[in-house]
């Protein structure tokens, strides 16, 4: 793309991912209701104005794609094609080839022989389908159709809607012919002629065709006579055939099909045949009259309601057709997009405002001014609450990330031959779209583990008694600061006596450690226990969870796991609602203060005289009689300056381990705004980053686990040194800590 | 296609002879509407239309459309059987609102 059309092309990929995934979500609703025609529209609309934009930015390859695409759907949309498992699974694959295409665009990337191949074996499928249409058209008109009431209409009376293309007269043929050919066939009962589409006299070329055709026909053809009549002009006019004894739900239909997009409700109604021009006059006659009693009159479709002429559904219908393009307008108004650097700038200053205003405030507590103070007090007040609405700006709703989930479960439970349906609760639960983003790949591992190991086979499921389709759950909630991420499935469960088997051999576990269920359950995420070897004996739960694990606490997550035996296995995923800004607690060693996140304090002990007189020979405190590793934060910074008269111990915990943080200071909780580290810091151990107090000064913020785990490192060295390992009976969490650093 | 026009008092009465047809579909068009400029009430006298397609049909809904934009009235008379044919094929007799006189075989057809 060398035309300076960069930033719009940015927009058109991003509507257009935005458009295939309605496209996805719409297949893949009907795969379950074929008959949505609500599903069809979005599905081809999507189809529609991604070839519509792809067009208008030279993309000709996505064009004619999409285009092939594009027929097949309209014949879908005109029921001249019966929608099946085979065609949604050709549709999907189509869908992601217009994805494949769009990538490769937006890489600048030439279209390789594997991509070409593909788009070429998925066009001839769809022409194949277009050439097919023909043979499935008498099955068609057996395809249920969605009951909305209604009952049928009345008689043998087909209905025909047409409308001629502009250059019909110009190609020596007269719509009048065809007409008089389709009386031959039976008796036209009714005829509206429209003439919505003909424009002012100016502009009005005599030699074009305006005219639409609105026709009821009683006839004892079959369809494809019916259509046979129009043959000569199939290519140059739009043709409706509703046969006998459709439903309401067909002429709903229709009036969404129909191209007078401004006709009046009443005409609408009249050119389906469902109600006269007599009985809409008098209903208009009578909404006149009554609006003369009235300020507001009351709307023509409940007057036609009311008197019984048309049922509640068509004027629904109908109404709709009014109202959407209003709607869509006012929705569109509604939302306003916005680059996420732009909201990313804006926490940033947001997390200057907290900083400053930290300032402000310590300032006016050193002034002591009363009013000052009041002040600050109204200005921290608002900070805050300007803080929580920048932060709710990032929140999204999980949903949209659950919904991508439907299309995996669909393939996975394809590929496996399982029948597995996903069950979705608590879509509209919010959470910070940059955890969203990162949240992918972990809920993929775990819903394909739980799909492919956990859920049985059909036989296996019969043979116990359980339904024979699975059943997959994805389910989130607010709990407590964080966000809690379930996936479940009714599944065997987790074979508890081999994982511990597992995990005996593998030195996680002393053979006769005592273990409640849920602890051994949990082993599962352990590092050590993801080989191939626990591929086998476990089929294969286990495999990668360490890696899901890894994953969730790099986001300050947890994860764990319920499971009972034959009933099912859960997964919980707890995060953290926002990345920018948290709960810490603030110690100070020396002059310099550091933040410790406050989830993982347990508790804050002052060190006793005689601790600290042993403390320069051991790597350990006794913490009522337990052995608690620790770090001198002094120490392990190189603080400077003679350590201060009294010294506390935070004890910390992450992941099962105990550690203590040996500090001068104790300074209570503080609102820390996350800063990251540049480049050149990554490798400096103990710091995740970099936060600023309001006197300006900047505090570091710990990286608890990698200090645990330096904590049980250097006891571990420090004990063997001075040939005290195994001495003194290493209580379990000792143990615990020291294995898992081996 | 012929057009003729007299006038009594207020009213122009135009009279079409011939083929109303897309072969002189675009003669008829401007035609037409300098005669509507010519009055607030036109007739126009369809007796002698011997033949008459969809342009023809649509050029008189338009005529009749605009006449009715512009607050003028336009009325349709002695529709041959040619017109008559057309119009009770396609529903438009109501539409136009005029009187129409059925001939005997016409009538014959449309019951």
């Amino acid at each position: 793309m060398s035309l300076d059309l960069g930033d719009a092309l940015q927009t058109f990929f991003a509507e257009s991912r935005s458009l295939l995934q309605e496209m996805e979500e719409g297949l893949l609703r009907l795969e379950t209701a074929p008959d949505d025609a609500e599903a069809i529209n979005a599905v081809f609309r999507a189809a529609h104005t991604i070839k519509g934009s792809s067009g208008l930015f030279g993309l000709d390859d996505i064009v004619a794609f999409t285009h092939k695409a594009e027929n097949v759907l309209d014949r879908v949309r005109n029921n001249e094609l019966a929608l099946n498992e085979d065609l949604i699974g050709l549709l999907l694959g189509c869908r992601d080839h217009i994805e494949r295409l769009l990538d490769i665009t937006a890489d600048g990337a030439e279209m390789d022989a594997d991509t070409r191949q593909q788009g070429e074996a998925l066009a001839s499928q769809l022409s194949q389908r277009m050439g097919q249409s023909a043979s499935t058209l008498p099955a068609e008109t057996a395809t249920p159709v969605q009951s909305l009431g209604g009952g049928r209409m009345v008689g043998d009376t087909w209905h025909i809607s047409l409308r001629f293309g502009r250059d019909v007269l110009k190609n020596g043929m007269d719509p009048l012919s065809f007409i008089r050919y389709l009386g031959t066939l039976g008796e036209i009962v009714h005829l509206t002629t429209l003439n919505d589409a003909l424009p002012a006299a100016a502009e009005m070329d005599p030699e074009c065709c305006y005219l639409g055709f609105e026709i009821r026909l009683r006839s004892e053809a079959d369809k494809a006579r019916i259509e046979g009549v129009f043959d000569f002009v199939r290519d140059d006019c739009q043709l409706y055939i509703l046969p006998p004894g459709s439903r309401v739900a067909d002429y709903i239909n229709l009036i969404e099909q129909l191209p007078e997009n401004n006709t009046r409700l009443g005409d609408i109604l009249v050119a389906c045949g469902a109600v006269t021009q007599r009985e809409l006059d008098e209903s208009l006659a009578l909404q006149a009259c009554e609006s003369e009693h009235r300020e507001s009159a009351q709307p023509l479709g409940e007057i036609l309601v009311e008197r019984q002429i048309v049922q509640p559904e068509l004027v629904g219908a109908a109404l709709n057709k009014q109202k959407e393009a209003r709607h869509r307008q006012s929705q569109e108004a509604r939302l306003v997009r916005v680059h996420a650097d732009k909201l990313d700038e804006l926490i940033n200053l947001v997390g200057e405002l907290v900083i400053a205003g930290a300032g402000a405030t310590l300032l006016a507590q050193r002034q002591g001014g009363s009013a000052m103070q009041e002040a600050t007090a109204l200005i921290s007040r608002l900070v805050e609450e300007i803080r929580d609405g920048a932060l709710r700006l990032r929140m999204v709703q999980i949903g949209e990330t659950f919904s991508r989930f439907q299309r995996v479960v669909r393939d996975v439970s394809k590929e496996l031959g399982k029948d597995i349906e996903l069950v979705i609760t608590g879509a509209e639960t919010e959470l910070d779209k940059s955890v969203v983003e990162k949240i992918g790949d972990p809920l993929t591992h775990l819903v394909r583990n739980s799909m492919d190991h956990g859920i049985e086979p059909a036989e296996v499921r019969a043979a116990n008694g359980k339904p024979v389709k699975g059943k997959l759950k994805l389910n989130a909630y607010h709990d407590s600061g964080s966000i809690v991420i379930e996936v479940g499935d009714d599944g065997g469960g987790l074979n508890r006596d081999k994982i511990l088997q597992k995990a005996v051999e593998r030195g996680i576990v002393g053979p006769n450690q005592n273990l409640t269920d849920r602890e051994i359950y949990n082993l599962i995420f352990e590092a050590g226990f993801s080989t191939a070897d626990a591929v086998s004996n476990l089929s294969g739960r286990g495999v990668g969870m360490d890696v899901v694990r890894r994953n969730i606490e790099a986001l300050r997550g947890t994860v764990e796991l319920d499971s009972a035996p034959g009933e099912g296995t859960t997964v919980r995923i707890r995060l953290p609602l926002t990345l920018a800004i948290i709960d810490g607690f603030l110690v100070g060693v020396g002059d310099s203060a550091y933040v410790v996140p406050l989830e993982m304090v347990l508790e804050c002990v002052e060190l006793s005289d005689a601790d600290r007189q042993a403390l320069a020979h051991r790597a350990y405190v006794n913490m009522r009689g337990e052995v608690l590793p620790f770090v001198r934060l002094r120490d392990h910074f190189d603080v400077k300056g003679n350590g201060s008269r009294r010294e506390n111990i935070v004890v910390v915990h992450y992941g099962g381990h105990k550690a203590g943080l040996v500090v001068d200071q104790l300074m209570g909780e503080f609102q820390t705004v996350i800063k990251p580290l540049g480049e050149m810091f990554s490798r400096v151990k103990g710091i995740s980053g970099s936060t600023i107090l309001g006197t300006g000064e900047v505090a570091l913020i710990l990286d608890v686990p990698s200090l645990i785990q330096q904590a049980a490192s250097r006891e571990a060295s420090v004990n063997s040194q001075a040939g005290l390992y195994g001495e003194a009976g290493l209580s379990g969490t000792a143990d615990r800590a020291t294995a898992s650093v081996q | 296609m012929e057009l003729s026009s007299e006038r009594h008092e207020n009213r122009l009465r135009v009279h079409a002879a011939g083929e109303m047809t897309i072969y002189s579909a675009a003669e008829l068009k401007p035609a037409l509407l300098e005669a509507m400029g010519q009055s607030d009430e036109i007739e126009i006298d369809l007796s002698n239309v011997s033949e008459m397609d969809t342009s023809g049909v649509q050029l008189l809904m338009l005529m009749k459309r605009e006449a009715g934009a512009a607050g003028k009235a336009l009325t349709l008379s002695g529709h041959s059987p040619a017109v008559l044919e057309v119009f009770e094929l396609l529903g438009l007799g109501g539409w136009f609102g005029d009187p129409q006189v059925l001939p005997a075989d016409a009538k014959g057809r449309a019951a």
